[in-house]
C-alpha cells in the first residue's frame, strides 16, 4: 500500500496552524443577533411569572423568548439513529427548570452588552421545588422530575417517567445465580464513576442566517450535522428542505457535540426574524448546561472455579442521566455490550439496571460511551478475584479472555438500543497486546511493586475492547467525482471533528484510485452538498464511512476503465490502469488519465463521471487493547505520580499510523483525567462547583511523563484495507489500570473515581 | 473610543468600548486566528503576543494596548509554517483550535530561551491546554521546532 498505512501528514494542518478562517464562529455574520440564555439558579422549580417589561423595551433588544413562545413539541437533543433510542423529554423552553443551569428564557439583542444588561433586568418568580440529587434514591422517589404528559419514547426503551426512570435494560445468559453458587471463588464489589466533562477547547457554537432562497443556513460545531437538521425540523416544524446545516472545522467533540445545544434557539430566532443570529456557550455553560458523562454505580460479582476459569459475571448497574435522557439507554447498554464479552468463556452472564432522572446537569455521549465505566468495574473486579484466588492477574486474563475466531453470545443479544448482531472475532490479537505490553512496561521486574525509602513504584494493567460503528443502523456515504486534469472531489457526510477523518478518508480514496492525497480534494459534512452520514460517533468513521469511500472509489475506477476502453477501442478486460495511465499490453494503445478526463469534459462524448456509494456495517468488529501503567506513590502523602503508560492496540490496519497514535495518546490522557485528575464536585443544592477550568483540573503537559503507544499487526477482513476503529478504545483502560496499580503498591482498593491521594489516605486509615 | 496600536507590524486604529477585551476587539476586526476557549484565562487558546510576551487576550482590556505592539499568528507566518511542518511530521495535529496560540507561545519561548529543555518547555506551555493530543507528539514537534535554526 502506498498511501494507506504510510506516514501521511494531516491534509489541513498548515492552514489551521496559520489561523485561517475555519471554525464555526469564524463564519458568523458580522451583524448577527446575540442569543443568550437566562439559566436556572434552582435545581428544580416551576416558573410562576416572568417580568421582562423593562428588558424587552431596552434599545437594541430584539426579543425575549419564553416557554410561551414555543409549541410544546417534545424532542431529544441526542443526535442518534432515527427513531432515537433516547426519550423525547425536552422542550425548547419549558415551564419547569430541572437543574441549575437549565434554560429559563432567552434574550436576543444586537450585542453582548445590551443582552447582558437585559438579562439582569428580568425578574423571574419561581416556585422552588424539592430536587432529587441522589441518584441512588431517584427511582420511585415521590418527587417526579418529568410529570408532563406529552413526553414519550420512540420505541420500547423501558421509559417510566412516573418512576423517574429514563430507560432500563436487562439480559441474562445462562443462570448466573446457580453458576455463582457452584463457583469455588466469588467476589462482589461496588464501584462508582463520576460525571466527567468533555472539555473540548472550542465551546458549543452555532450561527444562522436566511439565504436568498429563503432557506435557513446553519453553521454548527456539531458531530452530527444530518441529525441536527432533523431535530431542528422536528422541534420547530420547519420543513427539512428549508434547512441546510454546514459543519465547518470543529475544535474537538469527544461526544459532547453529539447533540444539539444552542441550535434550536438560534434557528428559531433567525427563522422568525429573518435576521442572522449566533450563540457561543461560555465555558461555564459548557460545564453546567451541556452534558457530562453518565455517573454510574456498578455492582460486580465474579465467580471462578479452582482451575482459574471465570464462570460467571453479574453486573447490576445504575446510571444517572440527570435532568434529561440523552443517550441514556445506549450508553448504559455499551457498559455491558462492549465490556463483558472480553471474558467470553463464562457459563453465565447477567447485566441489568436502570438509568434514572435526577436534578443534575444531564449526561450524554462521551468517548468510551459507557465502556469506560464498565471497564473500570470489571477490570478492577478481575484483579480483586485474582488476589482472592492468589493467581497472577495476567495469567488469569490470558486464560479467560477473548481470542481470535471466538465469539460471545452477548454480541447477538445486546446492540445499542436494540438487539445486537452475532459476529466472530476475525481479528483479535489481544494476547499479543498483553505480551508486548508486559515487555514495554517491564512487568516482570516491576510487578507488583518496588519499594525505596520514601516511595513505592508499582504497575497495574487492564484490557479493553470497543466497537466499529453500529451494525445495520449507522450509514455512511461518499461521492467521488473525476474532474478535468485528472483530479478528484471526494464529498462525504462523515464529520471531521479534529480526529483526522478528512485525512484518513482522503487516504482511502487515494489508495484505491492509485493516486496521491493531493489529487483528492475532500469536502465534508454539509447537508446540501454531501451525501448522508450519521456523523462522528460510535467509533464508526474509519470503518463505516471509510468502507463507503472505498466502495465509491472502486466503482469510479470501473467507470473510468469503461471510458478508457471506449476511447482505446479495446475490451474492458484488456485495460490496465496504474493511477496515471490506461493502456493495453498487446496493442500498446495508451491514454493518460489527464487526457481522458479532459476529453470527456470538453471534446468527445462528454460526461461527468461521479459515483455515490453507501455502506452499512453487518458487524462491529471490536478493536482491542492492553493498557499498562507504572506509578510512583509517596509513602507519606500518597501522592500519585504517573510515570509511564503503555498502550498496545489492535485496531486492524492503521490507515494513518500517526493519527491513530494521536487518537490513542489523547484518549489515554483523557482516561487518566477520569482516573485521577478530574474530580466533579457539587454543592449541597446541586450546584456544580467544578464549573470552570480552574476548579476542574484536566491533565496538563506537566502531568504527562511518558506514553508508549504501539500497534500490533492485525487485519480486519471487513474493514477498509483491513482497518477497525481507534477513536474510543484508548480511553477505557486507565481507570482500572490505575486502581490495580494503587492496589499493587499499597494493598488498598479504591472503588470510586477519581483515584486520589485523599481517598487512599481514608482507606488506609480504615 | 479610538485607540492606536501596532498589530503585526502595521499601525492601526481600533474603535473600542472602554470595557471591551482585546480578544473581542480582535475578532470583531476579523483576526479569526484568535479564539475563545474559556472565560477566565485558564486555557491559553486566546493567546497573543503583547510587546513580544504571550498574554491571554480574553483578560486584557483593549484600551490597555494603546500604543503597544500586538502579534497574532498572521504576524509570524513563517514560524507558524515551520511549526506546522513538525506538527505534521509527528502527527501532532488534531482539532487545531489551540494551534495558532501554540505557535505564538513557542515562538516567544524560542526567542527567550533557545536551549529550553523538556521541563522548561512544559512549564512555559503549561497554560496552553490541549484535550486532543495527550501532549506527547506536540512536545516532540516543539523540540524539533526549537532546534530549527533556519
Amino acid at each position: 500500500m502506498k498511501v494507506v498505512n504510510n506516514k501521511t501528514k494531516s491534509i489541513d494542518g498548515l492552514g489551521i496552524m496559520k489561523g485561517r478562517k475555519a471554525y464555526t464562529d469564524d463564519y458568523a455574520e458580522k451583524d448577527s443577533l446575540i442569543v443568550k440564555v437566562l439559566r436556572s439558579p434552582h435545581p428544580f422549580a416551576r416558573i410562576v411569572s416572568i417580568d421582562d417589561s423593562v428588558a424587552r423595551n431596552l434599545e437594541g433588544i430584539e426579543m425575549v423568548l419564553t416557554h410561551k413562545d414555543f409549541k410544546r413539541i417534545p424532542f431529544t437533543r441526542a443526535g442518534q439513529g432515527y427513531p432515537e433510542p433516547s426519550p423525547h423529554d425536552k422542550f425548547v423552553l419549558d415551564e419547569y427548570v430541572r437543574y441549575i443551569g437549565d434554560e429559563v428564557l432567552a434574550v436576543v439583542g444586537i450585542n453582548e452588552t445590551v443582552v447582558e444588561k437585559a438579562l439582569g433586568l428580568i425578574k423571574v418568580e419561581y416556585e422552588v421545588l424539592e430536587p432529587v440529587l441522589d441518584f441512588e434514591n431517584a427511582k420511585d422517589n415521590e418527587i417526579l422530575i418529568h410529570p408532563e404528559e406529552e413526553i414519550h419514547e420512540m420505541f420500547d426503551i423501558g421509559f417510566k417517567p412516573k418512576r423517574n426512570i429514563a430507560a432500563s435494560y436487562g439480559m441474562e445468559i445462562g443462570d448466573v445465580k446457580k453458576t455463582l453458587e457452584s463457583c469455588d471463588y466469588v467476589i462482589k464489589e461496588t464501584f462508582y464513576t463520576q460525571a466527567q466533562a468533555h472539555v473540548m477547547l472550542e465551546p458549543h457554537t452555532v450561527n444562522a442566517r436566511m439565504d436568498y432562497q429563503n432557506r435557513i443556513i446553519i453553521y454548527s460545531a456539531t458531530q452530527t450535522p444530518f441529525h441536527v437538521r432533523r431535530i431542528i425540523s422536528q422541534g420547530l416544524e420547519i420543513p427539512l428542505s428549508k434547512i441546510r446545516v454546514i459543519k465547518p472545522r470543529v475544535g474537538g467533540g469527544f461526544g459532547g457535540k453529539q447533540a444539539i445545544h444552542g441550535e434550536m434557539l438560534v434557528a428559531y430566532v433567525t427563522y422568525k426574524t429573518g435576521k442572522s443570529a449566533k450563540m457561543i456557550y461560555t465555558r461555564k455553560e459548557v460545564f453546567e448546561s451541556s452534558y457530562s458523562r453518565h455517573p454510574m454505580r456498578l455492582e460486580m460479582t465474579l465467580g471462578a472455579d479452582k482451575n482459574g476459569v471465570l464462570k460467571a459475571i453479574n453486573c447490576e448497574a445504575l446510571s444517572d442521566t440527570g435532568a434529561y435522557g440523552e443517550h441514556a439507554l445506549t450508553v448504559f447498554m455499551v457498559t455491558g455490550s462492549k465490556v463483558l464479552p472480553l471474558y467470553n468463556k463464562v457459563e453465565a452472564v447477567r447485566f441489568v439496571g436502570d438509568i434514572v432522572y435526577t436534578n443534575h446537569t444531564p449526561a450524554g455521549a462521551f468517548r468510551g460511551y459507557g465502556a469506560i465505566q464498565g471497564n473500570f468495574a470489571l477490570e478492577s473486579a478481575v484483579d480483586i478475584l485474582c488476589q482472592k484466588m492468589n493467581v497472577n492477574p495476567i495469567d488469569f486474563r490470558k486464560k479467560n479472555m477473548m481470542k481470535e475466531k471466538e465469539t460471545s453470545p452477548i454480541f447477538e443479544i445486546m446492540g445499542e438500543g436494540t438487539a445486537g448482531t452475532a459476529m466472530i472475532m476475525e481479528s483479535c490479537k489481544l494476547d499479543e497486546c498483553v505480551d508486548k505490553g508486559m515487555d514495554l512496561i517491564g512487568w516482570k521486574e516491576k510487578y507488583p511493586r518496588v519499594e525505596t525509602k520514601d516511595k513505592i513504584k508499582s504497575v497495574g494493567m487492564a484490557i479493553a475492547m470497543q466497537g466499529s460503528g453500529i451494525p445495520y443502523i449507522d450509514m455512511g456515504s461518499a461521492t467521488i467525482k473525476l474532474n478535468d486534469d485528472g483530479f478528484y472531489n471526494l464529498m462525504v457526510g462523515a464529520t471531521e471533528i479534529g480526529q483526522g477523518s478528512d485525512t484518513v478518508l482522503t487516504q482511502i480514496a487515494a489508495e484505491e484510485l492509485m493516486t496521491e492525497v493531493e489529487k483528492v480534494v475532500i469536502y465534508s459534512s454539509d447537508t446540501d452538498l454531501t451525501p448522508f452520514d450519521v456523523g462522528a460517533y460510535a467509533s464508526s468513521t474509519t470503518y463505516v464511512s471509510g468502507n463507503a469511500v472505498l466502495k465509491a472509489a472502486k466503482e469510479l475506477k470501473n467507470q473510468m476503465i469503461i471510458e478508457a476502453a471506449r476511447i482505446l477501442s479495446i475490451d474492458v478486460e484488456r485495460v490496465n490502469f496504474d493511477g496515471k495511465e490506461f493502456w493495453d499490453e498487446e496493442s500498446d494503445k495508451m491514454i493518460s488519465l489527464v487526457d481522458l478526463s479532459n476529453q470527456i469534459t470538453y471534446s468527445h462524448e462528454q460526461k461527468q463521471l461521479q459515483v455515490t456509494s453507501s455502506y452499512v456495517g453487518h458487524k462491529s468488529p471490536p478493536p482491542f487493547m492492553a493498557g499498562f501503567v507504572e506509578i510512583e506513590i509517596d509513602k507519606e502523602t500518597f501522592e500519585i505520580d504517573i510515570l509511564h503508560y503503555v498502550s498496545v492496540v489492535d485496531c486492524g490496519t492503521t490507515i494513518n499510523p500517526m493519527l491513530a497514535k494521536g487518537q490513542v495518546d489523547g484518549a489515554i490522557v483523557q482516561g487518566l483525567g477520569m482516573a485521577h485528575f478530574e474530580d466533579v464536585k457539587y454543592a449541597k443544592n446541586g450546584k456544580l462547583i467544578t464549573n470552570d477550568l480552574l476548579n476542574y483540573k484536566i491533565p496538563t503537559r506537566l502531568d504527562i511523563k511518558k506514553l508508549t503507544t504501539v500497534f500490533v499487526d492485525s487485519y480486519e477482513e471487513s474493514g477498509p484495507f483491513g482497518a477497525k476503529s481507534v477513536g474510543e478504545i484508548g480511553i477505557d483502560t486507565p481507570p482500572a489500570a490505575l486502581a490495580n496499580a494503587v492496589f499493587n503498591a499499597l494493598g488498598v482498593r479504591i472503588t470510586s473515581l477519581p483515584i486520589t491521594s485523599e481517598k487512599i489516605f481514608r482507606e488506609i486509615r480504615r | 473610543m479610538k485607540i492606536d496600536l501596532t498589530i503585526n507590524k502595521q499601525k492601526r486604529t481600533f474603535l473600542v468600548e472602554p470595557n471591551e477585551y482585546l480578544l473581542d476587539v480582535l475578532r470583531r476586526y476579523d483576526y479569526h486566528s484568535v479564539r475563545r476557549g474559556c472565560d477566565n484565562t485558564s486555557c491559553g487558546v486566546c493567546t497573543v503576543l503583547l510587546d513580544g510576551k504571550p498574554v491571554p487576550s480574553c483578560s486584557v482590556l483593549a484600551i490597555r494596548c494603546e500604543n503597544r505592539d500586538i502579534t497574532t499568528v498572521e504576524g509570524i507566518e513563517k514560524e507558524a509554517e515551520k511549526l506546522a511542518h513538525y506538527f505534521g511530521e509527528l502527527g501532532a495535529d488534531q482539532c487545531g483550535y489551540c494551534n495558532p496560540s501554540m505557535a505564538l507561545t513557542v515562538y516567544a519561548l524560542k526567542r527567550e530561551n533557545k536551549n529550553a529543555g523538556d521541563e522548561d518547555i512544559k512549564s512555559y506551555l503549561v497554560g496552553n491546554l490541549c484535550r486532543c493530543t495527550g501532549y506527547v507528539a506536540q512536545h516532540e514537534a516543539i523540540k524539533r521546532y526549537l532546534g530549527d535554526e533556519s
